[in-house]
């Protein structure tokens, strides 16, 4: 055992100083991500083990069994966080590809896109409600179908706890990802705009990635989807939650 | 460099979004407000240079990573989903799938109508 301590405490040392620097934090979600789309395909592809939850499980039993800190996996982590942002800008994109079809159906995705999100955040609250949640979750549960920062927003607004809210969309997202090729089976959705519309409204930037699988159409629907139902929820479900909660 | 100026692009609307949404106490984030200003901006000069093409192409295509790192800061709140776990995943499972199929029956009939 004495041969082996050294060694121990050498790499002890090693890992105190890289968790101290973005790079560990930012290298091993590169890695993580990768080996969990590996991992994805020798799966089958199932949306069950989404690539984006397979990282996040090892990610944090790395992090747990290191004893790193959140914050100092951040530090490097936030590089990747960061480029959300311009990732939503590059939305306009794929949808001026698509300008044609989306202004010939520019009423019928209006009311899709309401009558959509307020079915989202009603049935959420309300079973959540049936079901005995407590008030901070319920006002943390509303916004959950809208993409991340959008969603962190709005439940800060209502009095929600924005870090449960953005767990919320992920899981939100996973869901919508398993349950959409299911259900459009079912209901017999084959046009590739609706499906598209219909993954990023109810599952934001996942369903987005999911449908840019299907292809660039419905990718494009998904981005207005994504970005028509976070302008009209962050409008809104203030209001309706001030109702509902009164 | 015409990669640079597409990133160079995206940047600067997002940032005049953000502007926006402080100057005007918008509730709206500043990336969403950025895209509606892009699309603009494509839509008067119809249509995107080639760098712009291939910086937006490189983050939509990975755009799933993009979420890993947020999804990781659940380990900061496992106490509280613990505690409400049972109707958190009701409620989540519920509305995805309600929210799914009323929008997609919902278009998929006005579409119908309408041709």
């Amino acid at each position: 055992m004495s041969k082996v301590a050294p060694v121990e405490i050498e790499f002890a040392g090693i890992w105190v100083y890289l968790a101290a620097s973005p790079l560990l934090g930012l290298t091993l979600t590169l890695v993580a991500f990768q080996l969990s789309i590996w991992l994805n395909r020798l799966l089958g592809g199932t949306a069950l083990a989404h690539p984006v939850m397979l990282s996040m499980a090892m990610l944090i039993a790395l992090l747990l069994l290191t004893d790193t800190s959140y914050q100092s996996y951040f530090e490097g982590a936030q590089f990747i966080h960061f480029l959300l942002g311009p990732a939503t800008v590059a939305l306009a994109v794929p949808l001026y590809d698509n300008l044609e079809r989306v202004k010939r159906m520019l009423l019928p995705l209006l009311i899709a896109c309401i009558s959509g999100a307020v079915t989202a955040a009603a049935s959420a609250v309300l079973v959540a409600k049936l079901l005995g949640a407590e008030p901070a979750t319920l006002a943390s549960i509303a916004p959950k179908s809208v993409t991340t920062p959008i969603a962190m927003g709005v439940s800060e607004v209502l009095g929600g706890i924005p870090a449960l809210t953005a767990s919320m969309v992920l899981v939100t997202g996973t869901i919508g990802c398993v349950v959409a090729p299911w259900l459009f089976r079912r209901l017999r959705v084959r046009d590739e705009s609706v499906q598209g519309f219909a993954l990023g409204l109810a599952a934001h930037g996942f369903g987005t990635a999911q449908a840019f699988g299907i292809s660039a159409v419905a990718g494009a629907f998904a981005g207005l989807g994504l970005g028509l139902t976070g302008v009209v929820t962050a409008f809104l479900l203030p209001l309706f939650m001030r109702l509902f909660l009164s | 460099m015409p990669l640079l100026g597409g990133i160079t692009i995206l940047l600067l609307c997002q940032l005049a979004g953000e502007v926006c949404a402080r100057l005007l106490g918008l509730p709206v984030p500043g990336p969403v407000l950025g895209m509606v200003l892009l699309l603009g901006l494509l839509i008067w000069r119809k249509g995107p240079p080639a760098g712009l093409r291939s910086a937006s192409d490189g983050l939509l295509r990975h755009l799933a990573l993009l979420y890993v790192p947020a999804g990781v800061g659940l380990m900061a709140h496992f106490g509280l989903i613990g505690r409400d776990w049972i109707p958190i995943l009701g409620g989540l499972i519920a509305s995805t799938v309600l929210a799914l199929a009323v929008t997609a029956v919902v278009l998929g009939r006005l579409n119908r109508r309408g041709e």
